[in-house]
């Protein structure tokens, strides 16, 4: 129901981001999913990759502040509607929702969303309730055809 | 014309010799007046061999052993009270540095003689028993207001209480009140006289003159200050230890601070080996109070770096004269009027769960000083959100406002981030220019 996602501290000066990104590309690592959530003074990279575990050793050999953990992968329609949707029912449910990324899935009609709420699982059983689906991570960690 | 005016003429004004025959008889008295009620500086006077009647006049006083903060600290908080407490009516003390902080204490005479040597202040800045003495120093444990005024009540000015803070109601009682004499930090003064622009207020004010301490400025500084609020700016210095500000304050020539030294002896020394230097030389300035009795220090060091020098100043004054101040023997700094030492951020840092790997880096931004702790971040302290990171930052940030009583911007560093030099970090990094 969950996936391991790495989350890195980037401070907010031009290069930083380059340097974690190529420290990891240079290692093999494939990025599947992105986003970062940054102030003025820093910023945090959330990566999910092929090889999380793998992943977080080389950055923490590297120097960096890298932790790993759950989120919740989602599969929702890929129509108008479908995100607020599941994000309503979240609310009913009195769920926080920390951060929110999509991106989208190698074919098929369904996008990615990985969320972080205040309360992963419980969100994850209204969801399940609700029928949203979940990926399972080997779909997003499976390289593309 | 200036009309040159003092409040203490016969004193301000006397010749070197009748100074030092004060001096010479002051200093006996105190050194036996220590010597019988003071048990601490009792031991550091036997263990260097030195008797009350070894010290007759001023040239006995390099036989005399130092005082330092560890002393201070040492003796917290009654060892160096010199009175029963029947006699003592008053505590100051430094601005809350734990594990340094400093309580002084003062009789009723005490209190009297530290008035009168702010009243000379007053009066060298151009001020009468006709004038508004506006004192946005804080008032409290912290030496600034009080010293101010108690002197502006001697000199029989109309007194202004205003302690520090709320800007916008200082200068409306400065123009409804018409203040003539303004008394703060320098950077506070700045700061006045960016929202007196900003308010408009600028030709509704009476000010002729500032007396302005417990900071370091520079000589463009002042110059700003004086061109925005229109009047004349005084430096003046002083320290808890040795009473408060008054200890010296600047005449109208603007040239250098006079010492009130029939009340304090000043020495400047090498503080590396504690010798003795010349008028003109530069080093470590240390005070000998020779009147105060609650709290009488002897040669005390106060780690700030300057020049005496005795030469005739044109205001008639022959007191000695220090520079203004060139630095500092420790890694003291002072931000906005509150002395700060890394070693407190760093007690703060760690009781935080921080690391000890921090850098302070101090900034003067329209004439206020600005203090940034720099922290690196480690691996059990991050969140994958921004909340909980924020967080932290903001905890650290709350806990250093309480414990300093200063606001410090908090940025969170990654690993290593933080410039070392051969191993050790560098501390801090003070862009001011002073």
């Amino acid at each position: 129901m969950t996936i391991e996602q790495l989350s890195v501290f980037v401070e907010n000066k031009s290069g930083k981001l380059v340097q974690v990104l190529k420290t990891l590309g240079d290692a093999g690592i494939d990025l599947r999913a992105m986003s970062i959530a940054d102030t003025s003074d820093f910023g945090i990279l959330r990566l999910i990759v092929d090889e999380p575990g793998r992943a977080h050793d080389i950055l923490r050999a590297a120097g960096y502040v890298v932790i790993l953990n759950n989120v919740l992968p989602l599969a929702i329609d890929d129509a108008p509607g479908s995100l607020a949707g599941v994000l309503g029912a979240l609310s009913e449910a009195a769920i926080g929702v920390e951060y929110v990324y999509a991106f989208v899935a190698h074919g098929g009609n369904r996008a990615h969303v990985i969320l972080r709420t205040t309360d992963d699982k419980l969100a994850a059983s209204v969801l399940k309730a609700r029928g949203v689906a979940f990926v399972p991570a080997g779909e997003i960690l499976r390289a593309p055809q | 014309m200036i009309l040159q005016r003092y409040y203490q003429p016969e004193i301000e004004r006397m010749s070197y010799d009748e100074m030092k025959a004060i001096q010479d008889g002051r200093l006996s008295e105190q050194v036996a007046h220590v010597y019988k009620n003071v048990a601490y500086y009792r031991k550091l006077m036997d263990d260097k061999g030195v008797a009350p009647e070894d010290v007759k006049s001023t040239e006995d006083l390099r036989k005399l052993p130092f005082l330092t903060k560890d002393d201070l600290r040492d003796a917290y908080p009654y060892g160096l009270l010199a009175v029963p407490l029947h006699d003592a009516v008053r505590i100051q003390s430094t601005s809350g540095t734990t594990g340094r902080r400093v309580v002084a204490f003062y009789t009723q005479e005490d209190i009297n003689l530290w008035s009168e040597c702010c009243a000379r202040a007053i009066v060298a800045a151009g001020g009468t028993s006709d004038d508004v003495v506006q004192v946005c120093y804080g008032y409290g444990l912290f030496t600034g207001g009080p010293g101010l005024d108690g002197g502006s009540h001697k000199v029989g000015s109309l007194t202004l209480p205003m302690s520090s803070g709320n800007t916008e109601r200082q200068i409306q009682f400065m123009c409804d009140l018409e203040t003539t004499i303004l008394c703060c930090t320098p950077s506070y003064a700045a700061y006045i006289g960016e929202t007196v622009d900003e308010m408009g207020a600028r030709d509704k004010l009476k000010l002729k003159a500032g007396i302005f301490g417990a900071e370091a400025w520079s000589e463009e500084m002042r110059r700003g200050i004086e061109a925005k609020l229109g009047l004349k700016a005084h430096d003046i210095y002083g320290l808890t230890e040795i009473s408060g500000p008054g200890v010296s304050f600047e005449c109208c020539e603007q040239t250098g601070l006079h010492v009130n030294e029939d009340h304090f002896i000043a020495e400047i020394i090498d503080p590396a080996t504690g010798e003795v230097l010349p008028y003109g030389e530069k080093g470590e300035l240390v005070f000998t109070s020779i009147t105060k009795k609650a709290f009488p220090l002897l040669r005390y060091r106060t780690r700030d770096i300057c020049v005496l020098t005795r030469e005739s100043c044109s205001c008639g004054r022959t007191l000695v004269k220090m520079s203004r101040l060139m630095g500092r023997t420790d890694d003291m700094l002072i931000i906005r009027g509150v002395n700060v030492f890394p070693s407190q951020i760093e007690t703060v840092l760690i009781s935080s769960g921080f690391q000890a790997n921090y850098q302070l880096i101090v900034d003067r931004v329209n004439f206020s000083d600005t203090l940034e702790v720099r922290v690196e971040l480690t691996p059990d302290m991050f969140s994958d959100t921004v909340r909980k990171l924020e967080d932290r930052g903001r905890e650290l940030r709350d806990k250093l406002k309480s414990m300093l009583g200063l606001y410090a911007k908090v940025t969170l560093a990654e690993p290593k981030s933080i410039a070392r030099s051969e191993g050790k970090a560098v501390r801090v990094i003070d862009k001011r220019k002073i």
